[in-house]
């Protein structure tokens, strides 16, 4: 198995990731005659001890505590079925919202087809369960709405959030990032919305590589140039929902 | 996935400003490519790639008897399949209305400009000629299915050969030089959809899920230009200006179409 | 002494025709893939896991692997109406076995993954590219597996065994005539998820096709990881 310093191993499922017998299997993967064989598509990551592989395909999944955006697909009774792009439904009590819903309003406050970011309580068989009662979740409106690789979020949120940061001081534009790979872009300018759709691709494209965020604000510079336009640096007060999840934004696995 | 609010309003705001989320004009296609043949099996195949929406095209050829109307005609059948390995939306089963519809204005395009030389499939006047099928499946669906399948349906046509035949049987898998019997009228299709009371050309499948209307003119374009088919698809009312805008357009956009399609034939 | 000494398009007894595999295919598709044997064409995709309706279809402990495999009108001399055939029903079962041995279903509780597999042109062991096809589109689709499968047709023609049987060596008629074995094995355990059987064949006869069939599947196995190590570009062997 060949390792590049500046590339990640890309591995696939049955493949010998290491034959050291004294290293533990992480995630993704397993032990079986002493070696560590992976159980999914993606990059190895020796952490010394525990050998895992971090998936770079693959659905969304669902993790207590995780942030995410839903689409509301359908109004019951007593809350919102919500569409979070992955294998299970997610559910909203009305007594998940931050308003005080009347049960016969609920349509008032949230139609199917709106979009919501929201906080993962629990992970069932049969559903996912979400909460809006914390400072950040709302409900989305304006701009565009895009879905990326969940398995690249990590990276196009950065660490402490620090990669949508960039882009938005360069873009101005405001960005949710939902763990679920679905991505909210809203600004003044149609055009700086479209740039910071280019950006986050370029980041989900070149997830792998080193030097990302350098590239990315060289990218960004060279198209603001040929917009005409100047780095759009946003205050600090407008940043809501992004505090949130830069906490929030970690890759680490929370077993439950 | 489910589309959202969010996306329906934006596409709208966008085109208000002449805008599109890939950056394309109003009535702007996506980059064509054309690949033939797909099945060697085949008089004739071709595989159309329009931005990401992927269709392939495929003709086989049997002998039969001529229906009583037609008697000394060869006889033409069309099939579409959404497939489901083309788009999660898309179930597997029999054919759905808009498959249905799909193959139903291909085949009006075709028969109606008598691009093939329907006379000259006959083989013997009232007793045998060639029926000819053209079959159309989707491989990766992202609007625009139908302008897809009508060039991929050309190239499939443009490229076919006509089977051998051996006492009026056909010997299956063997080819003669000849190619099916074609004329220059090209039935080219272009589609506008109506978005916000814009007129589109080429929506993706995001852009399709949110126009009100649509209007699909088959035409084809050469020392004559005349229109073949036209199909107006879903609630919302058009004006005859918009329609005869619409018409204009399709002549102006089938002759750019039938310069790129002869292009990429060579 | 068997009647059949050379190969109808030169090839050696254990030589698989020309190979080309391509990952990432369907940009619609969680994962997706082709793969030729010669003029044998395969696409799959690949879609899930995903909430399964009805919900009474569900399995509360497991997840649902379900594959239709379809040939095209056209991938054939006489053409086949569109629709499903008893043989394509057949086929798209033994595929569904065939992945549901390697995928770990309980990873997926009430969903379903569905596999699609396409034949644009067929000359043959249509099933086991579709496989193959399959395989690398669920690797793609980051389905969690503990080992690969590849798929290969052995043939034997009077007392022949063949690697990769063609379209011709499937009508041979000469002494024992042919007898077509698709398997499919495992990437690691070497063990065989698919398998069927057509014609007349001895136990001695039996065991050197598996061998052959190994030794093939192996080579397969190895053009598959290059294709996702590799994923756009077309490999070719």
């Amino acid at each position: 198995m060949v390792k590049d310093k500046n590339e990640r191993t890309v591995v696939v499922p049955g493949e010998v990731v290491s034959d050291d017998a004294s290293k533990l299997p992480g995630d993704n993967t397993y032990k079986d005659n002493g070696k560590i064989i992976a159980n999914r598509f993606g990059v190895v990551e020796d952490m010394g001890k525990i050998v895992k592989i971090v998936p770079i395909s693959g659905v969304y999944e669902p993790r207590r505590g995780n942030n995410v955006l839903g689409i509301v697909t359908d109004v019951t009774f007593n809350g919102w079925l919500l569409d979070v792009d992955c294998s299970a439904s997610g559910f909203l009590s009305l007594m998940d919202y931050p308003r005080f819903v009347n049960k016969n309003d609920l349509e008032e406050h949230l139609r199917i087809g709106d979009v919501v970011y929201a906080k993962i309580m629990g992970v069932k068989k049969k559903g996912i369960d979400v909460t809006m009662k914390q400072r950040g979740l709302v409900k989305v409106e304006g701009g565009i709405l895009i879905r990326v690789n969940p398995q690249k979020i990590p990276r196009v949120i950065g660490k402490e959030g620090s990669m949508i940061m960039a882009i938005r001081n360069m873009t101005g534009c405001r960005i949710i990032a939902g763990q679920n790979g679905l991505v909210s872009i809203r600004g003044d300018d149609k055009d700086l919305e479209l740039l910071t759709v280019k950006a986050i691709r370029f980041v989900e494209a070149n997830a792998l590589t080193s030097g990302l965020t350098e590239r990315v604000s060289e990218m960004l510079t060279e198209e603001l140039k040929k917009l005409g336009k100047k780095p759009q640096i946003v205050p600090q007060e407008e940043s809501f929902g992004e505090a949130e999840e830069s906490s929030e934004n970690k890759n680490e696995e929370v077993e439950e | 996935m489910e589309n959202s609010n969010i996306n329906k309003q934006a596409i709208l705001n966008y085109l208000n400003s002449g805008k599109r989320f890939d950056g394309r004009k109003e009535l702007e296609y996506r980059d064509l490519t054309i690949e033939t043949p797909v099945s060697n099996k085949a008089e004739g195949s071709a595989r159309v790639k329009l931005g990401n929406t992927e269709v392939v095209a495929g003709i086989k050829m049997s002998l039969g008897e001529p229906y009583p109307d037609s008697q000394d005609k060869g006889n033409l059948s069309v099939t579409a399949e959404f497939t489901p390995m083309s788009n999660s939306d898309y179930e597997p089963g029999p054919p759905q209305i808009d498959s249905i519809e799909l193959a139903r204005i291909i085949d009006r395009g075709v028969r109606e400009s008598g691009f093939i030389d329907l006379k000259k499939l006959c083989v013997k006047g009232g007793e045998l000629v060639w029926n000819m099928f053209i079959d159309i499946y989707s491989e990766n669906a992202d609007g625009n299915l139908l302008d897809a399948a009508a060039i991929a349906v050309i190239a499939a046509l443009k490229t076919a050969k006509v089977p051998k035949i051996e006492n009026d049987k056909v010997l299956f898998g063997e080819w003669t030089e000849h190619n099916v019997p074609l004329t220059e009228m090209m039935p080219l299709v272009v589609t506008f959809h109506k978005i916000g009371g814009k007129m589109i050309l080429d929506p993706t499948y995001l852009e399709e899920e949110v126009s009100t209307g649509r209007i699909t003119i088959g035409v084809s374009v050469g020392k004559q230009e005349r229109i073949h088919s036209m199909q107006k698809g879903k609630e919302e009312p058009m004006s005859a200006e918009e329609v005869e805008f619409c018409v204009d357009e399709a002549f102006k956009k089938a002759k750019e179409l039938k310069t790129k399609i002869d292009k990429l034939l060579k | 002494m068997s009647s059949y000494k050379k190969r109808y398009d030169g090839r050696k007894f254990d030589e698989m025709r020309p190979i080309k595999a391509q990952v990432g295919v369907i940009p619609n598709a969680d994962g997706s893939a082709r793969f030729s044997f010669g003029n044998t064409k395969a696409i799959a995709a690949v879609y899930g896991p995903k909430q399964l309706h009805p919900q009474h279809m569900q399995i509360p402990d497991k997840g649902l692997l379900r594959c239709n495999y379809t040939m095209m009108s056209f991938s054939v001399t006489e053409r086949i109406k569109p629709g499903p055939s008893r043989r394509s029903q057949e086929i798209s079962k033994v595929t569904e076995w065939a992945l549901s041995s390697i995928v770990d279903l309980e990873r997926f509780p009430s969903a379903v993954i569905d596999v699609h597999i396409m034949i644009e042109q067929a000359d043959a062991s249509t099933r086991c590219a579709g496989i193959n096809a399959a395989v690398m589109a669920l690797v793609q689709a980051g389905i969690p597996m503990k080992e690969m499968a590849s798929s290969v047709s052995i043939g034997k023609c009077d007392e022949t065994i063949v690697t990769d049987v063609s379209k011709e060596e499937e009508d041979y008629e000469d002494g024992e005539g042919a007898t077509d074995m698709p398997f499919t094995i495992l990437s690691n355990t070497k063990r065989i998820s698919h398998l069927q059987l057509d014609g007349k064949v001895s136990q001695e006869k039996f065991s050197e096709a598996i061998k052959a069939a190994m030794k093939a599947t192996e080579k397969i196995h190895e053009i598959q990881v290059k294709a996702l190590k590799n994923i756009g570009e077309v490999i070719e062997a």
